[in-house]
């Protein structure tokens, strides 16, 4: 008796069922789509922005530019005080990620490998810097740096920005060698490898990708800072997100200019993002899925 | 497997702690040797004891006022970041392919905002929402609603947290997928054999496996929110009036604008406090909470 009646219902639900089915495989593209939109247009204002003369960003709103220009550019390009900007800024970065792989490798092996005295308290204080706010150090670095005669280097910014940026890196690459079974360290040592031997032609491939993440966010968390890279240089080292926040301060507002420069910002993270595109979602779980 | 002790591990720390000494330690120090201290320029400092605390924690003074003002408008920031960009960021995570060319290409393109500079993001923002040259600010006024970041303190604000939500969002959606990828297809085939709906399947299977990812994205989102100062500075530089001045904005304002050290030295240490409390709360109770799930 059930049977009959569920029939009709039961030969309908079928293609109810595929079309609901249909909009459920569509919906999360959509909102995929949607959200990813969301992110692209200011972008895409901005570089419209980057690509228009003034006198058509003044003079109303246009969707695309109507005479594209390149000016902008070629006035970065050719001008020393924009373009030593993205050197400088290059330099400190590079510096950066170098000191701060170059210490966190042996500590973060220390930390996943041993246990020792204080290592609990260590790593929390370690992290906790990450977790100071730079503005509380804006001022003592300005201090500290100009007394010891780093003040307005490139050297000065990398030190300042190890202060986040060593933590992080312990962090991440502890994660990704805890990873790798300890056997292996075992192995070695009846072998008889030295550890910096051991440790430099066996271990570090192994955590290769470990070591491309992490020097993935030390350049980006010293590529995106502004304060202290401001604070601490005046002419010399003066980084190019300095410089683009004086230049909005001088008197009138030069819009193609400043979207230009900001485009030519993005530019470096698009290029190392798609480098490590395949590691980027583990590692931003900081090694820890 | 227990790890074996070995101090001897302290060489392999020594460079770590010796550079981060160098960096924290020391300015540290001079912090808080100008927050017992007045000077008057000159380089002259007169002994001020535990005043610019008593000053700063009482609401009652000029100091106090403006610093739990700050406060206030701080913490609501973080709080609002986090309960936009935490859903939002789950739901972005669960829509992302789990296989395919489209996976790489998403991803590529969620990182992007988190790679730019953070007052290349406030330009960004400023010339997207102005009212005369940007899209976004034009498009919402052409629909007849007043919006002017730079005179309407709520306008202010619904821009300073829309650009957080753009700039911020993919770092949560980023961490979920990392924790989604790390299911097994099995559970979801065990799942559909049950019957089970796609809200069953979240709360029982996906939610669950995101939670050490999720911690961290909370814990990262409250204290990149809790100090931001490039973003809003560059946008609506704390105003208007001090509609948006936070905590991080205010102590610039104090120590390298008014060069009033001992305030800011002050304000500085229990900023940094703040910080600290919350994340060691949370690190207690995240590894807490881990080795209870080992046992």
């Amino acid at each position: 008796m059930s049977g009959v009646s569920l029939a009709p219902a039961a030969m309908a639900k079928p293609r109810a069922a595929a079309r609901s089915g249909a909009v459920r495989a569509m919906a999360p593209r959509l909102v995929l789509g949607l959200y990813i939109l969301f992110l692209l247009v200011p972008i895409y204002w901005l570089v419209n922005m980057s690509l228009k003369t003034n006198l058509e960003i003044n003079s109303g709103m246009t969707l695309w530019p109507q005479n594209p220009t390149l000016e902008h550019y070629r006035r970065i390009f050719t001008d020393p005080s924009w373009y030593n900007g993205y050197l400088n800024s290059l330099t400190y970065v590079a510096l950066n990620t170098v000191i701060s792989l170059a210490v966190a490798l042996p500590a973060a092996y220390a930390f996943s490998r041993y246990r020792f005295l204080g290592d609990k308290h260590l790593f929390f204080w370690l992290l906790s810097n990450r977790m100071a706010p730079p503005a509380v150090f804006a001022l003592p670095f300005f201090q500290l740096y100009s007394a010891v005669g780093l003040f307005d280097t490139p050297w000065a910014v990398a030190l300042a920005h190890c202060l986040f940026n060593i933590p992080l890196a312990v962090w991440i690459l502890e994660g990704f060698m805890s990873g790798v079974p300890r056997e292996i360290d075992e192995m070695a040592a009846i072998d008889g490898w030295s550890f910096p031997a051991f440790f430099i032609r066996h271990f570090l491939p192994l955590v290769a990708g470990g070591v491309g993440v992490a020097a993935f966010f030390c350049f980006m968390f010293s590529w995106v800072e502004l304060l202290l890279a401001r604070t601490l240089t005046t002419v010399n080292a003066k980084p190019i997100v300095a410089t683009m926040t004086r230049t909005v301060s001088a008197a009138g507002m030069d819009w193609g200019l400043l979207a230009a420069a900001g485009v030519l910002t993005i530019i470096p993270g698009a290029i190392v993002i798609w480098f490590v595109r395949n590691h980027i979602a583990r590692g931003f779980a900081l090694g820890r899925v | 497997m227990a790890k074996p002790v070995d101090n001897r591990a302290w060489f392999l720390v020594l460079p770590v702690v010796a550079l981060v000494a160098f960096s924290a330690l020391i300015p540290v120090m001079t912090v808080v040797n100008y927050s017992v201290q007045d000077s008057f320029g000159n380089n002259e400092f007169f002994w001020n004891g535990t005043g610019w605390f008593k000053e700063l924690l009482d609401p009652s003074t000029d100091l106090g006022g403006r610093f739990l003002d700050a406060l206030w408008r701080t913490l609501l920031f973080s709080g609002l970041c986090l309960l936009i960009e935490v859903p939002l960021g789950i739901g972005v995570a669960l829509t992302l392919p789990r296989r395919g060319w489209g996976v790489a290409a998403s991803l590529v393109l969620l990182a992007l905002p988190l790679l730019i500079p953070w007052n290349v993001v406030g330009t960004i923002w400023q010339v997207f929402a102005r009212r005369d040259i940007g899209l976004l600010g034009a498009a919402v006024n052409g629909l007849g609603i007043e919006y002017n970041y730079a005179q309407s303190p709520l306008a202010a604000w619904v821009t300073v947290v829309a650009m957080d939500v753009w700039h911020w969002t993919s770092l949560v959606v980023l961490l979920c997928y990392a924790g989604l990828r790390a299911i097994p297809d099995a559970y979801y085939q065990a799942a559909k054999v049950d019957g089970a709906s796609s809200w069953a399947v979240f709360r029982a299977i996906q939610l669950p496996k995101m939670q050490r990812v999720l911690t961290i994205a909370i814990l990262l989102r409250f204290m990149d929110s809790f100090m931001i100062y490039t973003e809003p500075f560059v946008v609506t530089g704390g105003g208007p009036g001090n509609a948006t001045t936070f905590l991080s904005i205010d102590l610039v304002k104090i120590a390298l604008g008014q060069f009033d050290l001992g305030k800011a030295a002050a304000m500085s240490i229990v900023y940094n406090l703040i910080v600290l409390t919350v994340c060691w709360i949370f690190f207690a109770t995240t590894t807490r909470s881990q080795s209870e799930a080992v046992q």
